[in-house]
């Protein structure tokens, strides 16, 4: 089973999350890969009142996360990681060289950033990140629930995803 | 006297898609007081957005109380960071129109209390009826 979902999500844990995915994949983890949320008590006790109590929630720094991912895939519940922006899933293949796939959830608006889908907004840089991760070999789509189509990284940049 | 006058906002009602515009417009249509809140959607913003949007009416209008949906949506962490600066400030998750409704009518005492005493109405009001197989 292990981790079923690896997302980029600048929401980190909310409700598209914990019930949009969570339910249907039936979520009993979430590694949530953070370097500032794994240093801030506050912050992970903030992220964990948000998860029902029988989900289980790791706050990971990139490096612990990837020193730790080979034991997280070998659980045999299901689960997410998930990552706040492209820099910090690009630093954990990077360092693993162990993920096949990943789901662009939600990067929202910000200054310098272009509009890609509804839910996806992307900086020249950052596009540059994912389709260095596509040639990488890595799966890169976009889907922000369950019940929507994937659309890969190339309908994406293009704005087909729109259409 | 009254606390404060029906139609002032006194609450943010927030939420995924349009769950707080149609709450309001249900308390609009059975109250005549949907003013008493505003209306504050998470769609298409970020977390960072979220908190933005919020923090702008809390400071706007001087309100004390959120009313939100789910215990983990983004508009409830938004207003449990906004809480961190403000300890007074009631947070109501879960909520539903038995819950807007007692706090409309509420304006004779503080927004906290009435934020309070709403939540205990929102889930009483919750309940299954029914479900006994036909022919029993």
């Amino acid at each position: 089973m292990a981790i079923d979902l690896f997302r980029i999500d600048d929401r980190l844990i909310h409700g598209q999350v914990v019930v949009g995915w969570g339910q249907p994949l039936d979520l009993t983890f979430i590694v949530l890969v953070d370097d500032e949320v794994a240093t801030s008590e506050w912050e992970q006790e903030l992220y964990r009142m948000g998860v029902p109590p029988e989900m289980e929630v790791h706050f990971d720094t990139v490096e612990a996360a990837a020193a730790k991912l080979a034991e997280y895939q070998r659980d045999e519940r299901r689960g997410a990681l998930l990552t706040g922006d492209i820099e910090t899933m690009t630093r954990l293949v990077e360092l693993t060289g162990a993920i096949e796939r990943v789901n662009l959830g939600g990067i929202h608006h910000r200054t310098g950033r272009t509009q890609r889908l509804r839910y996806i907004f992307l900086a020249p840089d950052e596009e540059k990140s994912l389709r260095a991760l596509a040639a990488r070999g890595v799966d890169v789509s976009a889907q922000d629930v369950p019940a929507a189509r994937p659309l890969a990284l190339h309908e994406v940049l293009s704005g087909d995803g729109n259409r | 006297m009254s606390e404060s006058e029906p139609s002032t906002p006194r609450a943010i009602v927030a939420g995924h898609g349009d769950f707080a515009a149609g709450l309001v417009s249900a308390v609009g249509q059975i109250t005549g007081r949907g003013e008493v809140f505003v209306p504050l959607s998470n769609r298409d913003l970020s977390a960072v957005d979220v908190e933005r949007a919020m923090r702008q009416h809390v400071e706007s209008l001087g309100l004390t109380v959120v009313f939100t949906d789910l215990p983990a949506g983004s508009c409830t962490m938004a207003a449990r960071r906004l809480q961190r600066e403000r300890p007074s400030m009631v947070i109501v998750t879960g909520t539903n129109l038995a819950t807007l409704l007692d706090f409309v009518f509420h304006t004779d005492i503080p927004a906290i209390q009435a934020a309070q005493h709403a939540a205990e109405k929102g889930r009483a009001a919750l309940a299954a009826t029914g479900g006994t197989p036909s022919g029993n």
